[in-house]
């Protein structure tokens, strides 16, 4: 354990270093349905990969697989470089899942939610004053740090969703894993959720997120992985995307704009 | 009043009655936070088949309902993972033939029947043997020991499972953790509120303190100091009336519930007045009323504010219709 929540995170000299993700040829069924088939996947440090495909392409089991979640039956994952089954940092990673509320069965605080984050680098040793500063830092991160107090089941779908993100930032992640973040988020708080993943970016952080539609996402990432039946359709390069963005209706190039749509809006 | 305390059967029985009070409540939030409220049900019901192996294998009911209980409720967890279409039929035949193989091996028992199986399904305040309070204290030690000793990592994983593990922490061995611990609470409630009725002891307190409260770590403390108050009063109540503990204890459990309820909505009412002035137009709404997304976050807001838990589902169907536009 570090004393300084930021002292293990190297940013800028990462050029070299062995890619945050690196899934490749990934294979995995759920209840005996094939759901991935032979997905191949890189998030190199410092970049910002989406996923994309219709619903039932396999994008959220990609993730789920990163994150250990589903066994993959075929193929491997590397972590920063570590094969799955020796990775134990797992502050390195912030995961957002796909959830419309942050809320459960008992009442329970925005700073309670978001402290849950901090297990990552606490485990069963006592929260400090550091744990303290650094559920706050989240959460100004989001532009959530005046409701710290209230309870999550008094916020809308969109602060839910700002919540999770500095339950996830809350442990000064590295890589930042996002199960379609904008789902029922209105358009106010995307652009706030977008002002707050550029940040991240900004500081070297490598995101990997499912995306339904880019939104005002979309001049931030670098590369988009479409998925088709549990494998890698295409993968879409950003002056490309920049169209998709402006053009979500196939304005140009004329061509492949058909099948981009039904990737993005089905 | 103070000469009941003469009695070494009533300083017995209010003691069992201050540790199950604490903690009843301070396992049950975790369940009711998850909302597997009615789990301690199912562990007592599990509970009455060691108590009946006690009697016909003549070992200590108590230690033989922890024995029983806990694999049970293990049992009840391994279901959790593995059964998911059918697991709650699973569970049914689980709790069904608890109670079923409860009353079938106390019959078999020499010299059992199912009369002594009643104290032991609502209490009984003149029944907590010197014996008894042994195990009482020491179980309940090792209650306290996890329900709030790991009560940062607990919360996480009720709240949010998938979370919790890849935040790394050993879910499954804290959900077994949890699940043992239960039954263990289950058993040490039994002598005072009874098998039947122990569950609402883990459930009432939690659902009463939180109709007050905004945060996990206040309907804690607050659910525990319901569960002492009601413990304590049902046993003394049943002093005076002779009527078993358990009873007493669930309907002032009730009351207590139904008047905090009652208190506690004026007082959200104004709560919710003070966080946002102006009806719902706080400085977040008034953000998300920008663009084209106003119709969808105001009516979310409305829902929010009449507390609807969960209730913000609908909004994400109309969010992901929205087309790509920047």
């Amino acid at each position: 354990m570090t004393t300084k929540p930021t002292a293990d995170r190297e940013r800028p000299a990462i050029a070299d270093a062995p890619p945050a993700v690196a899934l490749r040829g990934a294979t995995a069924s759920l209840g005996g349905r094939p759901v991935l088939r032979g997905v191949d996947l890189t998030v190199a440090r410092g970049e910002t990969v989406a996923l994309l495909g219709a619903n039932g392409s396999g994008k959220s089991t990609t993730i789920r697989a990163v994150l250990g979640q589903v066994p993959l039956t075929g193929g491997t994952l590397e972590l920063f470089g570590t094969p799955f089954a020796r990775f134990r940092r797992w502050q390195r990673l912030g995961y957002v899942p796909q959830r419309s509320t942050a809320a459960a069965g008992v009442p329970a605080t925005v700073r309670e939610v978001v402290a849950a984050g901090r297990l990552a680098r606490r485990r069963f040793g006592p929260l400090g004053r550091e744990d303290k500063a650094a559920v706050r830092h989240a959460l100004d991160q989001v532009g959530m740090a005046e409701r710290i107090k209230d309870p999550v089941d008094a916020l809308s779908g969109g602060q839910h969703q700002r919540v999770l993100i500095a339950r996830a930032l809350a442990a000064e992640p590295e890589l930042l894993i996002m199960d379609e973040p904008l789902a029922g988020v209105d358009v106010g708080n995307q652009e706030a959720l977008a002002d707050t993943l550029r940040r991240q970016v900004e500081a070297g952080t490598s995101v990997l997120l499912v995306l339904h539609e880019l939104g005002p996402l979309a001049p931030l990432i670098d590369r988009a992985v479409v998925l088709r039946d549990g494998q890698v359709e295409r993968v879409e390069n950003p002056d490309r995307l920049h169209d998709l963005a402006c053009h979500p209706h196939g304005a140009e190039p004329a061509e492949a704009a058909p099948k981009i749509e039904t990737g993005l809006l089905t | 009043m103070i000469e009941m305390l003469n009695f070494a059967f009533m300083q017995r029985a209010l003691l069992a009655a201050l540790l199950v009070g604490i903690a009843a409540p301070a396992v049950g939030i975790y369940l009711v936070q998850r909302r597997q409220a009615i789990m301690g049900d199912g562990i007592g019901h599990v509970a009455l088949t060691g108590v009946a192996l006690g009697f016909l294998l003549s070992a200590n009911p108590v230690w033989m309902a922890v024995l029983v209980s806990s694999l049970g409720a293990i049992a009840m967890e391994l279901i959790r993972w593995y059964g998911k279409a059918r697991g709650d039929i699973a569970l049914a035949m689980l709790f069904y033939g608890g109670m079923a193989g409860g009353v079938m091996i106390i019959n078999l028992a020499p010299n059992g029947s199912n009369a002594n199986l009643t104290t032991y399904l609502f209490g009984s305040i003149t029944t907590v043997s010197a014996e008894d309070i042994v195990a009482i204290v020491g179980l309940s030690v090792f209650v306290l020991l996890v329900s709030l000793g790991l009560r940062r990592q607990l919360f996480a994983i009720c709240q949010d499972e998938e979370f919790a593990r890849v935040t790394g922490l050993p879910v499954r061995l804290l959900n077994l953790l949890l699940a043992v611990t239960a039954a263990v609470t289950v058993t040490v409630a039994m002598r005072v509120v009874g098998l039947l009725l122990v569950s609402a002891l883990m459930v009432i307190p939690v659902a009463a303190a939180q109709q007050a409260t905004r945060g996990f770590a206040a309907t804690l403390g607050l659910s525990v100091g319901f569960g002492v108050v009601v413990t304590l009063s049902g046993t003394v109540t049943s002093y005076f009336v002779d009527v078993p503990p358990g009873a007493s204890i669930v309907v002032l459990a009730i009351v207590l519930f139904g008047v905090v309820t009652a208190l506690a909505a004026p007082l959200a009412r104004r709560r919710f007045r003070a966080a946002h002035p102006g009806g719902t137009g706080g400085k977040d709404s008034r953000e998300d009323l920008r663009g084209e997304g106003g119709d969808a976050s105001e009516a979310d807001g409305g829902k929010a504010a009449t507390g609807a838990r969960g209730g913000v589902r609908t909004d994400g169907a109309a969010g992901t219709d929205r087309p790509s536009r920047v």
